[in-house]
């Protein structure tokens, strides 16, 4: 995979630039894909008429039909498992599932069908199957609205596991995660939804399953996925004005990992801070921990460190502020990586 | 037929508990699944081999049609029997017994047609016969040579499922494309047919497959072979009714056919399919059959049920009754029954000669197929594997 730094677009395309909310971006994106394949369907709870609970969908019904949009009965497993039937049948479902909280009803049909059809048949079953979450906290939610279920999935051999963290990305990479013959789970950073950016529906030139490199540094690198991203580029600007450059990395895909770029910097800043919202133990943050010091072991100046929410269950919202990442705790554990 | 003796295993850990009483439990079960299955249940050949009518679900049958149907039932029983074998040979891990359920699979099994899909459980050897899978296929699952042989799309056969009711999903939402894709409405049209047993019915995948099956008229036979048993719990551990009432709860036709009668079940099932591919599905079919050989070859059923139970079901043996029949009817002689004997005989010699010259598969291939679109990470893995086992080349390891 090649392993772009900064992304810079090149083509010379019509420029159709648009800003666009990261919902909108995500809502735009799966029209674009439904008016490209006929055989792309979105299935869900209230995705219909209401346009999913968080209007991801919305519209879509309306132009497209109830049979390319699917309000579907309330059972998880249900709209994963005739998911992959309709993905057998040539169909190129887009489940959504309407909180992270709620995906482990469908977890069997998503582990156990989903990840291994391809496996089992020797190739010969494809399932090209978008499974998407609205993921993480900070909207002040009650419980099961707030968590960071990713890990589980990564640790899955057979699916591919993605999360954007802007506009742009949602725009492409939604497209991308259809396009893909492999199911993906598609993780959409819930609290971001409304944040906007700028999006180029021309062209991209990232593919799906890369990292980013957002900013480049010479002392320290971040990286982070998802909500967690803008948190690392306002550590990395905070941590400028104290006169420290930090390298900010977009990981976007977290299955399968792609750490060339981190590799890269590391090697550059001798340091690491990995920044997520999900608890640390066995997680991706724990992953990219040992990779790292596999690969730059006589680099690194400081050991790997990790912000991430704790190994608690997500707390009642009044807690959640002090349960995420923030900018303090992030410069906190940047400090201390300088100070090795 | 062997002796339940044979069946069961003989571990000195289970011999003691071979003997002992029977919990009231047990009997209360054993005495209900040894009932007729009620009145609602649907016969068209009665144990004795007598020909009787149904009011709504008759068929004409050929003499030559029938004697199909007992060769099928035949060589499924005898790769059924020469699996068992060879698993007590060693030469596969485990075998699913179809024992009993000949006529329950056959009579699905031939009532489908080229375009239908079947979305099979674990024992569905009988009906993998139908769609012209080689049995050695089946074979290679409990070797542990491949976990699917088949080609699922040729055949139309989807994978075996071993978690319990996964499949009743995957079926509905393939059924759910069918009727997406325009393909019911006329006697042309696809349907799909979904195995599962008596205790699946308790997952909630399974009632989540009847919702979702009513909500969209999706085309899908849901067929459980009742077989009386999910390991050693009982019918009566997973339901306070027969499970065929189940079906008018969703809003679509539960009908309950004599799982040991061939010709039932090959009536109710041509009826269902019919109705799916006029898209007037779901249909339930409860085929109520019995489990004559242990659950699995792992299993110890002396531990749970009682002898009396089985050699009452002896009596309703599917095979049998069709030969009864056959020879009543003067439509078979005893040429036909040696030569079927015969071709067993050669079907099992084939298979065992299959079986154990199955090649192993090559190392790499555990790295094979996990995506269709390749993992760079993944494949490092497997390249760094290749590298180490290089190491070796010519060497003592
Ligand atoms: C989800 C799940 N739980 C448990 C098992 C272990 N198991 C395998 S077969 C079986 C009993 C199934 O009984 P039934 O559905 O009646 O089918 P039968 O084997 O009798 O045809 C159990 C508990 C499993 N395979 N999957």
């Amino acid at each position: 995979m090649a392993a772009p730094t900064v992304d810079r677009p090149t083509d010379a395309g019509p420029a159709a630039v648009r800003t666009l909310t990261l919902a909108k971006a995500l809502n735009t994106g799966l029209r674009t894909a439904m008016e490209n394949n006929p055989k792309v369907i979105v299935m869900g709870e209230d995705v219909g008429k209401l346009g999913g609970v968080f209007r991801i969908t919305d519209g879509l019904q309306k132009d497209f039909g109830e049979q390319r949009v699917l309000d579907t009965p309330l059972a998880e497993s249900g709209i994963i498992g005739t998911a992959v039937g309709l993905a057998i049948r040539g169909y190129r479902p887009v489940c959504e599932i309407q909180f992270d909280g709620f995906i482990f009803p469908g977890f069997d049909q998503i582990v156990s069908q989903v990840a291994k059809l391809h496996y089992r048949t020797s190739g010969r079953v494809k399932l090209p199957l978008v499974i998407r979450v609205p993921f993480g906290g900070g909207i002040g939610a009650v419980e099961h609205h707030s968590e960071s279920p990713e890990s589980y999935f990564a640790h899955t051999a057979g699916l591919k596991v993605v999360s954007c963290s802007n506009p742009s990305d949602a725009y492409w990479m939604i497209q991308q995660a259809i396009d893909c013959d492999d199911p993906v789970l598609f993780f959409e950073p819930k609290r971001r939804y409304y944040e906007k950016g700028e999006v180029d529906t021309a062209s991209t030139t990232t593919p799906l399953f890369s990292s980013r490199v957002l900013r480049e540094g010479t002392d320290a690198t971040l990286v982070a996925y998802g909500p967690m991203v803008r948190t690392a580029l306002e550590a990395a600007s905070a941590a400028a004005e104290e006169g420290h450059s930090l390298s900010v990395i977009d990981l976007r895909s977290l299955s399968p990992l792609d750490l060339g770029p981190v590799y890269e910097s590391v090697r550059r800043t001798g340091r690491l801070v990995v920044v997520t919202e999900a608890p640390s133990e066995s997680s991706i943050s724990g992953e990219i921990a040992t990779r790292v010091q596999q690969e730059c072991f006589y680099s690194l100046q400081a050991p790997v460190l990790r912000v991430t929410g704790f190994d608690t269950p997500y707390p009642p919202s009044k807690l959640e502020e002090e349960y995420l990442p923030d900018l303090d705790r992030v410069l906190h554990a940047v400090d201390r990586s300088l100070a090795f | 037929m062997s002796s339940p003796e044979q069946w069961t295993g003989s571990g000195p850990e289970s011999a003691p508990a071979a003997t002992a009483a029977p919990t009231a439990e047990q009997v209360i079960a054993g005495l209900r699944a040894t009932d007729e299955g009620g009145a609602d249940l649907v016969q068209l050949l009665t144990p004795e081999g007598e020909r009787v009518r149904h009011p709504d679900f008759d068929i004409d049958i050929t003499p030559e049609e029938l004697r199909g149907l007992y060769r099928d039932m035949v060589l499924v029983r005898r790769v059924d029997r020469e699996a068992n074998a060879l698993q007590r040979k060693g030469q596969l891990g485990l075998w699913v017994p179809l024992l009993g359920q000949e006529a329950a699979q056959i009579g699905a099994g031939r009532a489908l047609k080229p375009q239908d899909q079947v979305f099979p459980s674990y024992r569905e050897h009988g009906v993998a016969w139908c769609r012209d899978i080689p049995p050695v296929d089946l074979l290679s699952i409990f070797r542990g040579t491949d976990n699917c042989a088949w080609d699922p799309i040729k055949h139309k056969f989807h994978p075996y499922t071993i978690v319990i009711g996964n499949q009743v999903l995957n079926a509905t939402g393939y059924a759910m494309g069918q009727r997406f894709d325009g393909k019911v409405g006329d006697p042309d049209g696809e349907a799909t047919i979904c195995f599962f047993g008596d205790g699946a019915t308790s997952q909630g995948d399974v009632h989540e497959g009847f919702v979702w099956a009513a909500v969209y008229d999706a085309p899908v036979v849901f067929y459980c072979q009742n077989n009386q048993w999910a390991i050693s719990e009982p019918t009566e551990r997973q339901s306070r009714l027969p499970l065929y009432h189940r079906a008018r709860g969703y809003g679509f036709p539960g009908i309950r056919v004599d799982g040991n009668d061939v010709l039932a079940c090959l009536a109710v099932s041509r009826w269902a399919l019919e109705e799916c591919r006029n898209g007037n599905g779901p249909v339930l079919i409860e085929a109520f059959t019995y489990r004559m050989d242990a659950h699995t070859t792992s299993d110890d059923p002396s531990r749970y049920r009682l002898s009396e139970e089985l050699e009452v079901w002896k009596l309703k043996d599917p095979i049998e009754r069709v030969k009864v029949h056959l020879v009543k009817q003067q439509w078979a002689d005893q040429d036909f029954f040696d030569s079927v004997e015969a071709e067993s005989e050669q079907v099992a010699i084939e298979l065992r000669d299959k079986c154990v010259n199955l090649p192993d598969p090559s190392a790499e291939s555990i790295f094979g197929n996990v995506y269709a679109e390749g993992n760079p990470v993944l494949e490092a893995q497997r390249d760094e594997f290749l590298a180490y086992h290089a190491g070796f080349a010519g060497g003592e390891h």
